[in-house]
């Protein structure tokens, strides 16, 4: 260690060390993220409420839509009259709400990634073209994405939803239509200072196409930052329908969505919040895991831009 | 200047008129607004008499500009749900909204910037973690979920804040509280990012070289430029509260423009809605032309590039 200078600006001898032992790109992503704290905790929830999701048919007790009038409203298994048969209790309709919980998760992430792909694919398109041909090309997507800024979403989704009739297919088309802004703004800002690589050069200089050098050697190196942005942007897509589902204008009953079950619960604030609780820090952990995930990612990928 | 403001003022200008085309398009696109009108079980007369009643029987283009052409005069038409004209509706509960958000964006900038400041000056300490565990919750936290929570606790468990209405300062505690945190986490990892950078300047080293004060350096010189992407960024999220306004309007019951959105869109109150979408969007238009010429102001790079 070097004890002479000061430590807060002391060199960061683990950039250091990897150099002077070359790995493989894959030897340092791993070595990295093995020590990232937030990247571990994100991936583990991550895959744990993925298994949960997946295997709910399996591991729920009970009927997630069978109705127990006699048994409504009772208490989680830590609080007074709590029973193992309904570890979390059941809702207004008598319904298991452990079931739901786990269904539920199929929704946030069934309507949270297929969200993203769409974003994903409209807003790195737009800026990809804008970053690779400039120009007129760029002040157009430019234009687009300011546009796209000044519009309310919450309330164009609202509206949009409640003129459709919301169903889950129209939920994701809506807010894979309104969520492609950061994916260009990223894309397109990546793309420009790929522009004069050498390798993009020499690519021209070979006469390939530019739909070739697009594909096959700007998207490529653009997309560690687009998978950043594509994990806070499936974030942002659940925590938003979440609260549609919340309104009455997502997921429909009497399916399962987080934000449903909060807004059924809602009536119940007075002496049943455990209704709200529940669904809404299985939320929080979800989004808060892909958040840390997303973080980490930048981190671990281009360490240079950890701010 | 001179230059840059008109240039930026056309900007502002045709992204506004673009952004009412979209929205006006989208609305239209989204169903037949006369059927959504007529609500339950109406009989074909029924819907044929909101066709003519509200225009919507003319071809779409001269339909948008003649809404164009009223709202431009301050003439949104008339509510088809609450009888009365759609601006005077907007006139009465603009300003709880307003409130709010300064209200918000006021708790948010208290909350985001001495934080993010003791954060980069203390980098890896334990206000610096704080700091980052606030922001990471702040993005991760559903805004009508903290909103609930925070009725449970503050209004039932512990009965000190009322949980709906507007009748006085205390109905706006919650309310600012629920959004203002949604727009800490942008506002204070700017606010942190901005000031670690500077930190790093040639500018601050001299400064402290010369034997001034540490927290003179810190607020005369360091956050004075540490602060101006903190502009921008805080017109931004006071745009994204009036917007979020609609989900915490409704859970606390305030009488604002975010209510009356929700109020329209589940009557199908198409000119409502339509006119709260122009206003809210040229609000942002708005705040970000003047977040620009602001920056450009306090930063003369700004102006030539």
């Amino acid at each position: 260690m070097n004890t002479t200078s000061n430590m807060s600006t002391a060199p960061d001898f683990t950039r250091d060390l990897e150099i002077v032992a070359p790995l493989t790109p894959r030897q340092v992503f791993v070595r990295r993220a093995g020590r990232h704290p937030g990247f571990l905790f994100g991936v583990g929830v991550i895959l744990a409420i993925t298994a949960l999701a997946l295997l709910a048919p399996l591991l729920t007790p009970h009927d997630p839509f069978a109705q127990d009038l006699i048994n409504r409203l009772q208490p989680p298994v830590w609080m007074d009259r709590g029973t193992w048969d309904h570890p979390l209790g059941t809702d207004h309709l008598g319904r298991d709400y452990l079931s739901r919980l786990f269904f539920g998760a199929q929704f946030s992430l069934l309507i949270g990634f297929s969200a993203m792909v769409i974003s994903g694919f409209i807003g790195t398109s737009l800026g990809v073209v804008a970053g690779y041909f400039g120009g007129r090309v760029d002040m157009v997507v430019t234009f687009l994405v300011t546009a796209r800024l000044s519009m309310p979403i919450v309330l164009i989704a609202l509206a949009v939803a409640a003129l459709l009739g919301s169903s889950l297919t129209i939920v994701i088309l809506i807010l894979g239509l309104l969520l492609w802004d950061r994916f260009a703004v990223v894309a397109r800002s990546k793309t420009m200072q790929l522009r004069d690589a050498d390798y993009l050069m020499s690519a021209q200089a070979l006469g390939m196409s530019r739909r070739r050098i697009i594909l096959s050697e700007i998207l490529p190196n653009i997309m560690d930052a687009v998978i950043v942005v594509a994990t806070l942007e499936m974030a942002h897509a659940i925590l938003l329908e979440a609260a549609l589902s919340f309104l009455g204008l997502g997921v429909q009953p009497p399916l399962p969505s987080w934000g449903l079950m909060i807004a059924e619960g809602k009536d119940f604030i007075l002496f049943e919040s455990w209704l709200i609780m529940i669904p809404g820090a299985a939320l929080l952990l979800l989004v808060l895991a892909i958040n840390l995930l997303g973080d980490g990612l930048r981190d671990i990928t281009s360490p240079e831009a950890r701010s | 200047m001179a230059v840059f403001f008109f240039k930026r003022l056309g900007l502002a200008f045709l992204v506004a008129l673009f952004v009412s085309v979209l929205s006006f398009f989208m609305l239209r696109a989204a169903g037949d607004p006369a059927i959504a009108m007529a609500g339950e079980g109406p009989t074909a007369a029924d819907i044929e008499f909101i066709r003519e009643q509200f225009g919507f029987n003319r071809p779409i283009f001269v339909q948008y500009f003649s809404w164009l052409g009223n709202a431009l005069t301050g003439d949104f038409g008339e509510s088809s749900y609450f009888g009365k004209p759609v601006s005077q509706l907007i006139f009465e509960r603009l300003p709880i909204t307003l409130g709010l958000g300064v209200s918000a964006l006021i708790f948010s900038i208290l909350l985001a910037v001495p934080l993010g400041m003791l954060a980069a000056v203390n980098p890896n300490s334990l206000i610096d973690r704080i700091a980052l565990s606030v922001s990471v919750l702040g993005q991760a936290m559903p805004n009508f979920w903290f909103a609930l929570m925070l009725i449970v606790i503050f209004a039932v468990w512990y009965p000190v804040l009322p949980a709906s209405g507007n009748a006085e300062w205390r109905h706006f505690v919650m309310p600012t509280i629920v959004l203002g945190y949604y727009a800490t986490p942008a506002i204070m990892r700017l606010t942190r990012s901005g000031m670690l950078e500077v930190l790093n300047a040639d500018y601050i080293r001299t400064a402290h070289a010369k034997g001034i004060p540490v927290s003179r350096v810190l607020i005369k010189h360091a956050m004075r430029n540490a602060i101006l992407p903190v502009v921008s960024i805080a017109s931004v999220q006071f745009g994204y509260m009036l917007g979020g306004s609609i989900i915490i309007e409704s859970i606390f019951a305030l009488h604002g423009i975010g209510q009356l959105a929700w109020e329209s869109i589940s009557r199908a109150d198409l000119p409502t809605v339509q006119a709260i979408v122009l206003i809210l969007s040229l609000i942002y238009v708005g705040l970000n032309y003047v977040a620009d010429l602001v920056n450009a102001w306090l930063d003369p790079r700004i102006r030539i590039a």
